[in-house]
């Protein structure tokens, strides 16, 4: 009886020290700090320093100012590209809730080689490059590419369509890219829900649909609304896709604050740009920080 | 491609009670399949798709291929601007890897054993890299870097790459930690082991499985990395990634497609690597 492991009178086989608290489930704040050094100095250094320095930038024309956020405010052509920013975020977020959710639903229920091939089919996307699915983008879509060759080939269309560098080929290579972002969260939720609820609701007379419409779809509200606020908050932030596959006139925040700094050089006002995105990303972040810690792990797709 | 049929073959779910009008659910599962079956080939589709295109016999792009070859490879081996681009990115991955692990685990263990004040606080700062839009943190960084003439520059990468791969490491290895029956520790200092001696003989071995998935995806969030890699880049020190965005930008050779291969296969063989290390997928 008196030696399980557990008892506090037999653990502390050494006397406690400033470094070894008493307790050896909890480390001492000494041990605790040293662990953490190295973190605390690379996101200080690496991390905080940088931002913090762009957000001042932003208010500088050397003295204090607001005129670069005034600009932002006042233009209506930077209103319009952040207004277009959440405007496509909000398309390919529903995209690909549409298109995904059905892959979430096969990948819970699927069994053995089926499952196997679903997941492989999500995950592949999710390791490739996006540098390497948007120059696939253009293979496809550019005017002597895969698709229009296919449709003059068959003789649907004459001459070839304007298909890369428009809003539509933005918003289909951002749907490809963010979708496995949707897929697993919601594929976590359901595949939690046990097949009996189903059943129990089909037992007492509902139809499929109407067992899917008012069991299936509610138990999974924590999973959708996840991966939203997970597709939204990236989706705002992309540059490398939109940069490639979006044409001049379909200019989103990312892409404005690349122009601003490779092209123009204004950099105080490529900062105010970027700390607009920023804070609009970090108060999505804090206002739907439940919902997020449903999906842990975000792989870098921006 | 190959996968469609499959799909539609064996999509599914288990009947509960299928008496009723039995053609017509037929044909609608049928239909699900088939769609289902779409949706899931334009996700692998861009990824294949590179195959073909860096094995064509051509430099315009053909498909299907009219005949193969492997120049598009050699050219890619024996243009030096590639292979300094490829080097110095598998050098800053490499780094990047060794950094963010040591970093990210002693972090994780601190962040899951300890119990410092502010602690939630910390533990949302460090995830704080994966939430910010990386051009934000590019841009930012190119601001900094610049004056310090870091940009295009190893140490400056190493920075960079570093704090974007340790949340990743933080986050899997503190679920090992957690799901770590610390008992186990307990009983071996009930058994004369110090301290450091219990944490080298039982913790390590247990979340070994998860520092090595997580310096996997250290490597990766390093080698894949674009939108930071394109602003701090210069003339002078590339990444693969800045190369390749600036030759699909300037002149779509099929070298970008053998490029994109080749990327698909590290990346393909590495995760693979983590689903054998972990025995499980996606996080």
């Amino acid at each position: 009886m008196t030696t399980t492991v557990e008892n506090p009178r037999v653990v502390p086989a050494r006397p406690a020290s400033w470094f070894f608290s008493r307790s050896a489930r909890q480390y001492s704040h000494a041990l605790t700090f040293l662990l953490i050094a190295p973190l605390m100095l690379l996101l200080a250094g690496g991390f905080i320093y940088p931002i913090g320095r762009l957000v001042s930038l932003s208010l500088m024309a050397p003295g204090f100012t607001l005129e670069h956020y005034e600009r932002i405010v006042t233009e209506p052509l930077y209103m319009e590209v952040l207004f277009r920013t959440l405007q496509t975020g909000a398309i390919v977020t529903v995209t690909s809730l549409l298109l995904g959710f059905p892959v979430s639903f096969l990948m819970a229920h699927a069994k053995g080689r089926m499952a196997m091939l679903v997941s492989a089919a999500v995950l592949v996307p999710l390791w490739t490059s996006v540098l390497v699915r948007s120059y696939a983008w253009i293979v496809l879509l550019q005017r002597n590419g895969i698709v229009n060759g296919l449709l003059i080939e068959s003789g649907l269309i004459g001459s070839p369509l304007k298909l890369i560098y428009t809003e539509g080929a933005v918003i289909l290579a951002m749907t490809h890219v963010l979708m496995p972002f949707m897929i697993l969260p919601v594929y976590n939720v359901l595949r939690t829900i046990p097949a009996e609820y189903t059943q129990a609701a089909r037992n007492l007379g509902a139809g499929p649909i109407s067992a899917f419409w008012r069991v299936t779809l509610p138990l999974s509200l924590p999973g959708i609304f996840a991966g939203c606020v997970m597709c939204f908050i990236l989706a705002i932030g992309f540059y490398i896709t939109p940069a490639l596959v979006g044409g001049p006139g379909a200019l989103m925040m990312a892409t404005l604050i690349g122009q601003q700094t490779t092209v123009l050089l204004d950099w105080p006002f490529a900062a105010a740009l970027a700390t607009v995105l920023l804070t609009t990303t970090l108060i999505f972040v804090l206002v739907f920080r439940k919902a997020l810690s449903v999906s842990k792990g975000m792989n870098s797709v921006n | 491609m190959s996968i469609e049929p499959a799909v539609t073959a064996s999509f599914a779910p288990s009947p509960v009670n299928s008496t009723h009008r039995p053609y017509g659910k037929a044909a609608l599962r049928l239909l699900g399949g088939f769609l289902i079956g779409e949706i899931l080939f334009f996700l692998v589709l861009p990824t294949l798709l590179v195959i073909p295109i860096s094995l064509n016999d051509s430099s315009y792009i053909e498909f299907p291929p009219k005949g193969l070859t492997l120049r598009w490879y050699i050219d890619f081996l024996s243009d030096p601007d590639w292979r300094a681009a490829t080097i110095f990115s598998l050098q800053i991955a490499l780094a990047t890897t060794v950094a963010s692990t040591v970093i990210g685990t002693l972090a994780a263990i601190g962040l899951v054993r300890g119990n410092l004040p502010g602690k939630t606080l910390l533990r949302a700062l460090s995830l704080g890299p994966m939430i910010v839009p990386h051009v934000v943190f590019g841009v930012a960084l190119y601001l900094v870097f610049s004056p310090l003439s870091l940009t295009g520059n190893f140490a400056g990468f190493l920075i960079a790459h570093t704090v974007l791969a340790v949340p990743y490491v933080i986050i899997t290895v503190s679920a090992a930690l957690e799901r770590f029956d610390t008992s186990l520790e307990l009983a071996a200092l009930n058994c004369g082991a110090s301290r450091s001696r219990a944490f080298i003989s039982v913790v390590l071995p247990n979340i070994a499985p998860a520092v090595a998935a997580a310096s996997v995806f250290a490597f990766l969030a390093s080698f894949d990395e674009a939108t930071v890699a394109f602003f701090i880049s210069d003339t002078g020190g590339k990444t693969i990634s800045r190369k390749m965005f600036e030759d699909i930008d300037f002149n779509l050779t099929p070298v970008i497609a053998a490029v994109s291969t080749l990327l698909v296969a590290v990346s393909l063989l590495l995760m693979g690597t983590i689903h054998l290390l972990t025995g499980r997928g996606e996080d």
